[in-house]
């Protein structure tokens, strides 16, 4: 991990390249940046999958055949023509469950990502702006919640205050914001650095303004990136979760519940497991595959901010 | 190598005079780092110890849930230390992390430590064993794509290395039992059931699928630090330099590309011991293989407080202490870093 105390990591991002001609047209920058990423093969490629699971958790509950909580056919049933993919542990209609299963999973991964790019970034933008004091005290925190896996951070939590789903998404997104803050940290070490936010301060504009008008509106490239990867983590940490048992209670449909109550039935009827496990893997892959268009079009290398900087602190001297 | 030659920062011209070079740059560093991780040791103790005081009512209470009655209620408060001074308890438990005496479970009432130690050894193993099959395997495939960058290995290794970061690690879990043990092929045992008191080593079969979970999520992370840093090191002055003076291609490779682009790399693979500490939870969830993972799931069900205190508190240490270690190795392997900037 790059410490949090190195003085002066060199830039994440360069200056942002994408913006002027996009803002020209009157479209938002970060607008331009996602629709340039969407025309790259890898663009359509991981939207394309992201898109698709999408489709199949919001549309799903409209659609399903039958009810995803009625017993309706035996237990681990073959697929047959009314069960396209067969009965779960208790004989429920694989099918329904998983298209039941999927949109509380998307909402809460969502709301877990804004949390924590939101409070990431404000931690890492002020430790930088106001240097000193709130510097190391922030930068110090970021450590210590570090020291913690982010899974283990959830269950610490999640044993305490018992396993409800408003502690799992802020928990997740508590989990993010150390490393989102490193990130941005860097970013704004850069760009506060430059004439025109040395100008607006020189006229008297307040920290907390310069900071939203000059210095925000230059991070959005890094802020995309980590977007992109903290909304992948938060699939994966939330599934994760509902694998381990710690999601809705028990009737509810629920793809990482599904995998691990079906799974002892895999000689049986496997489509209970590779159904769920087949529309999480995609979902991860299309939002990261989509992420790594996003930072080549923005960072332009097809690397992340986490390994830019540490390629710049310790990798081969540039000549 | 050239990097030790190099001067300090030629991009920082403001900086009015360079710091003196310290006699032991190294040996400053590594016990400024070390008194760090002491410090962010001793707040993660506090907070996980104050974690349990935050809970609802207390700790006492909310383990006993429903069956609460003031003699049992009373009985656990004793058992938890509770009716000692919010410090004192700290201290119980604390000097308890140290000397082994860590009381008893909740769940079943033996001693937390016989619980845990079996387990701690068991998930030592697949760690380092996954570390060390996970490093080779990274770093050599990582040093094959940049040495054939933009050929059919590393478009093809690039775009795997993407997909399988991807993915988490039950699911890729799910998918080699469905490959390996159920549905496809019937080679392997799809869980590592071991007797209790036996360790991880004596039946090394039920190792292979977990090991073989944890390598894949690691690898691509090595291999795309070490492809990028081998990149930027062949597109080097010195390598141009060497080249034209006419060294060996393979000298240029394990002489100067290669030390150059171990560094980021190293943290990496640090990176990867760390997240190693808390991916193991649900590999050994899945694989009911009985580490502290399993162990931590289990006790987070019966919300068994000592158990839970212990194993967070040692996953957290294990991080802090890979950290370290870490960046310390990357110091070594960069000279111009020892350089106070």
């Amino acid at each position: 991990m790059v410490t949090g105390d190195a003085p002066a990591l060199p830039p994440v991002a360069p200056p942002p390249a994408a913006p002027p001609s996009a803002t020209l047209t009157g479209r938002h920058p970060w607008l331009s940046v996602l629709w340039s990423a969407a025309r790259t093969p890898r663009g359509v490629v991981g939207l394309t999958m992201a898109l698709f699971v999408l489709l199949v958790a919001v549309i799903g509950p409209a659609v399903s055949p039958h009810s995803p909580d009625a017993l309706m056919t035996l237990t681990f049933a073959k697929p047959s023509s009314q069960f396209p993919l067969g009965g779960d542990f208790l004989g429920r209609d694989v099918l329904s469950r998983v298209l039941n299963g999927g949109w509380l999973l998307l909402l809460m991964a969502v709301a877990a990502t804004a949390i924590g790019i939101v409070v990431g970034a404000a931690a890492g933008m002020s430790a930088a702006y106001m240097r000193g004091a709130p510097d190391g005290i922030i930068m110090r925190t970021v450590d210590v919640i570090l020291a913690f896996p982010q899974l283990v951070f959830a269950l610490l939590l999640l044993s305490l205050l018992g396993p409800k789903l408003w502690l799992i998404v802020l928990a997740v997104g508590l989990s993010h914001a150390p490393a989102v803050a490193r990130v941005i940290r860097s970013a704004t070490l850069d760009v506060s650095e430059r004439d025109y936010v040395k100008v607006a301060e020189l006229q008297g504009m307040r920290p907390a303004k310069v900071m939203t008008k000059e210095i925000l509106p230059n991070l959005i490239s890094p802020l995309m990136v980590e977007a992109g990867l903290r909304l992948t983590y938060s699939i994966v940490i939330i599934a994760g979760l509902a694998f381990l048992g710690f999601g809705q209670p028990p009737p509810a449909a629920n793809w990482g519940t599904m995998i691990n109550e079906n799974r002892i039935g895999l000689q049986l009827n496997p489509w209970a497991v590779i159904a769920p496990a087949a529309l999480i893997a995609l979902l991860t892959i299309g939002t990261n595959t989509f992420t790594d268009a996003v930072a080549r079009v923005t960072i332009g290398v097809d690397r992340r901010p986490e390994e830019a900087a540490m390629l710049d602190d310790l990798g081969p001297e540039q000549a | 190598m050239a990097t030790a030659t190099a001067p300090a920062e030629p991009t920082v011209p403001a900086e009015p005079t360079v710091p003196e070079r310290n006699e032991h740059p190294l040996l400053l560093l590594t016990a400024r780092r070390l008194g760090i991780g002491v410090i962010t040791l001793f707040v993660v103790s506090v907070i996980v110890f104050w974690a349990t005081e935050v809970l609802p009512g207390n700790a006492a209470y909310a383990v006993l849930g429903r069956n609460a009655n003031p003699a049992r209620l009373h009985a656990l408060e004793r058992q938890l230390h509770l009716n000692q001074g919010l410090l004192a308890q700290y201290w119980t438990w604390l000097s308890g992390l140290f000397t082994g005496k860590l009381g008893a479970s909740l769940a079943n009432g033996q001693p937390v430590w016989g619980l845990v130690e079996p387990r701690l050894i068991n998930s030592a193993v697949l760690v380092f064993v996954t570390g060390l099959i996970g490093t080779v395997i990274g770093v050599t495939l990582g040093a094959i794509a940049a040495l054939r960058k933009d050929g059919w290995f590393d478009h093809i290794t690039s775009v795997a290395a993407l997909t399988v970061t991807s993915l988490p690690e039950f699911i890729v879990a799910i998918g080699l039992i469905i490959l390996f043990s159920t549905v496809v092929l019937h080679w392997l045992p799809a869980v590592s059931l071991l007797p209790p008191g036996t360790y991880a080593w004596s039946q090394p079969e039920l190792l292979i699928l977990p090991v073989a979970t944890l390598v894949i999520v690691i690898v691509p992370y090595i291999f795309r630090m070490m492809r990028a840093a081998m990149i930027e090191a062949l597109e080097s002055d010195y390598v141009e330099m060497a080249r034209l003076k006419g060294v060996p291609e393979w000298r240029i490779v394990l002489g100067h590309a290669l030390p150059n682009s171990i560094a980021p790399t190293i943290q990496v693979i640090g990176l990867n011991f760390l997240y190693l500490a808390g991916g193991v939870v649900l590999v050994e969830y899945v694989f009911n293989y009985p580490g502290i993972g399993q162990g931590l799931v289990f006790a987070v069900d019966n919300r068994d407080i000592p158990v839970i205190q212990f194993i967070v508190v040692v996953l957290a240490a294990f991080y802090v202490c890979v950290n370290i270690g870490s960046d310390v190795v990357a110091l070594l392997a960069t000279p111009r870093r020892r350089i106070p900037r």
